[in-house]
């Protein structure tokens, strides 16, 4: 049985604003489909007395003085940035949005 | 009936109330005002140059890890505490997944099912003819997460979103710790739903500024709102609600209250469906228009911040952060009406003009408090009317008046003068000594230059002399004018009235 079908991938890809073709469409939902059947091996030996877990370490409260310190410069911060302008970072138009 | 370029159509708010009721909830966004940012050690200064307050992790730069900001998860506690919340003993952040560059992880860290506070809530008075009436807003949840970056949209036509060629992404808001408060459903307010929104993000923002935990300025930003609203006949089930965005003054919330109680009971009176989406206000029309549809909550695919430990805040912490909560606005409220001993209409007046904390500064200068409160709502809060900003955004302070007053107790100033000195401390012209010396400002108590003064008038109406002597003492009031116009208001016009009849040798 698989566990992802076509139709969620196509709808993950829009979600992520990727265009699929068919072909990657097949591709990702068959590997997806292999990593999702291995991930769910774990709740076979996950039994009732198991709480789930979403940290590996049982630690609480960690955290940091509110305390101002260095920023990158702009250059810094813009560098690796594909496209800038007017000191911001540059991104194509967003459709569907706001 | 109206309908604007957009299509949509509105039927008088009357008209709209005898047939449908509303129900509302509030979300409303605060930005703390930490000194850095939620996860980083940037800066949270508003207005600095683009790009300067970003780093590794507010970037979103791979390898880059998040630490809590110790301060805001306390800020979030005391808000949850003033707003009579639990506070959860172990909670979670959570990514909120979406693809949009505002954000440049391509998730928002935020809370999802374990808000740290919930189920609380907040009294709201709201004035109605009948006089004061309380609602109790409950509160759903106080959650914590991180502001997004500020997109510019250019190459359109209007420059907005639609024919955008391009956008332009500043990131210095990025990552500014954000609280969110959500509201539980409103419900039993009626028509008077409008002003139930508007006082209950009025009360929040002083419950805030009280704690001292934002600036809540929501010209700037730093608390918005968005207003959910459905309509149902009475005796229904609940409508479809639509949520409106970008509601970002509290004159606004009422107006956009109104609008979509406006518009819906149109669409619904013409046999059509309220559609659940997002809408957007604008301040400049107070209407609202259709934005994207809203994506459902699996489409953000919530799950456990794998780069955050869990907050379980100590029942000890949280009981000393509750033991040191300033007094709540609607207690210093009804704390201040017994001491000014005042009413509840001029009770109400001072608070929604922003006036209360300012007469309470200035009487704590030693002023006397019905002065306090005639300077700041007559001539201060004319002036802030007619600006359209807060009283408190003036260039006057509690001090000025302390200093003005003294002066006027002294006899130095009268009251015509001493609107002079806050007309020139609003233009900027220096402090209080400055005005009065520059602009040569100080009553006339020379008897000498008043009796002078007088007269020059007398001498210029003859006739009025005979009048007043031969018993129309009223028409004294016409020298006494040009006796004032000619010391250009800096006289006392009892004192010139007494002097004048003195000379012309009548008595009252």
């Amino acid at each position: 049985m698989t566990s992802i079908s076509r139709a969620d991938v196509a709808h993950l890809g829009r979600l992520a604003r990727l265009e699929l073709t068919e072909s990657e469409l097949d591709h990702y939902s068959e590997q997806l489909d292999v990593i999702l059947q291995s991930v769910a091996r774990i709740s076979e030996v996950a039994a009732d007395d198991i709480p789930p877990m979403s940290h590996p370490i049982p630690m609480v409260n960690v955290f940091r003085d509110d305390v101002v310190k260095p920023s990158l410069t702009r250059q810094e911060a813009l560098a690796a940035a594909p496209a800038t302008e007017d000191d911001r970072f540059r991104v194509p138009r967003i459709l569907d949005e706001e | 009936m109206t309908t604007t370029s957009h299509g949509d159509v509105y039927i008088p708010f009357d008209e709209a109330m005898s047939r449908y009721e509303p129900i509302i909830g509030i979300e409303t966004h605060v930005e703390l005002g930490t000194n850095s940012k939620m996860w980083c050690g940037c800066s949270t200064d508003f207005g600095s140059d683009a790009n300067t307050q970003v780093c590794p992790v507010c970037l979103g730069l791979p390898g880059s890890m998040p630490v809590v900001n110790r301060v805001a998860v306390e800020s979030t506690i005391r808000i949850g505490l003033a707003l009579n919340c639990n506070i959860a003993e172990w909670c979670r952040f959570a990514r909120k997944n979406y693809f949009y560059p505002d954000m440049p992880k391509d998730y928002q860290i935020s809370q999802y099912d374990e808000p740290l506070c919930y189920d609380g809530y907040l009294d709201v008075t709201v004035d109605t003819p009948d006089g004061p009436q309380v609602f109790r807003v409950e509160i759903e949840r106080v959650h914590m997460e991180e502001d997004t970056g500020k997109l510019t949209h250019t190459g359109g036509a209007t420059g907005r979103i639609h024919g955008a060629e391009y956008s332009l992404v500043d990131y210095n808001r990025a990552g500014i710790p954000l609280i969110e408060i959500v509201t539980k459903t409103v419900i039993g307010t009626g028509s008077l739903a409008p002003e139930v929104a508007k006082a209950y993000v009025k009360e929040l923002r002083d419950v805030m500024r009280a704690l001292g935990v934002s600036d809540v300025r929501m010209e700037e930003g730093s608390m918005r709102c968005d207003v959910n609203l459905s309509l149902n006949k009475p005796g229904d089930g609940w409508g479809t609600r639509s949520e409106t965005k970008n509601v970002n003054s509290l004159r606004s919330v009422e107006r956009a209250v109104r609008s979509e109680i406006e518009r819906q009971a149109s669409v619904l009176d013409n046999g059509g469906r309220v559609i659940q989406e997002t809408r957007h206000f604008h301040e400049d029309t107070g209407r609202s228009t259709s934005g994207r549809s809203k994506e459902k909550a699996e489409d953000y695919r919530y799950f456990p911040e794998p780069d955050l430990v869990p907050v379980a805040p100590s029942r000890d912490w949280v009981e000393e952060l509750r033991a040191g909560l300033p007094e709540m606005p609607s207690v210093k409220r009804a704390r201040l009406k017994e001491e000014w001993n005042i009413n509840d209409f001029e009770l109400a007046s001072l608070a929604n003009s922003g006036a209360l904390d300012l007469v309470e500064a200035t009487i704590a200068f030693g002023v006397d408090s019905v002065a306090a409160r005639k300077w700041w709502t007559g001539e201060l809060l004319r002036v802030a009317n007619e600006q359209g900003v807060e009283l408190e955004a003036l260039s006057v302070t509690p001090h000025d008046i302390q200093q003005v007053e003294s002066l006027i107790t002294s006899g130095a100033l009268n009251d015509k003068l001493a609107r002079q000195v806050f007309e020139g401390l609003l233009a900027g012209e220096g402090t209080v000594e400055e005005i009065i010396a520059t602009r040569g400002l100080a009553v006339v108590s020379d008897d000498g230059a008043l009796l002078a003064a007088i007269d020059e008038a007398l001498a210029a109406a003859p006739d009025v002399a005979e009048k007043i002597q031969s018993g129309k003492i009223q028409a004294a009031g016409a020298v006494v004018g040009a006796v004032m116009k000619a010391t250009k208001g800096q006289a006392d016009a009892a004192k010139v009235r007494a002097l004048l009849l003195e000379r012309l040798g009548v008595s009252e």
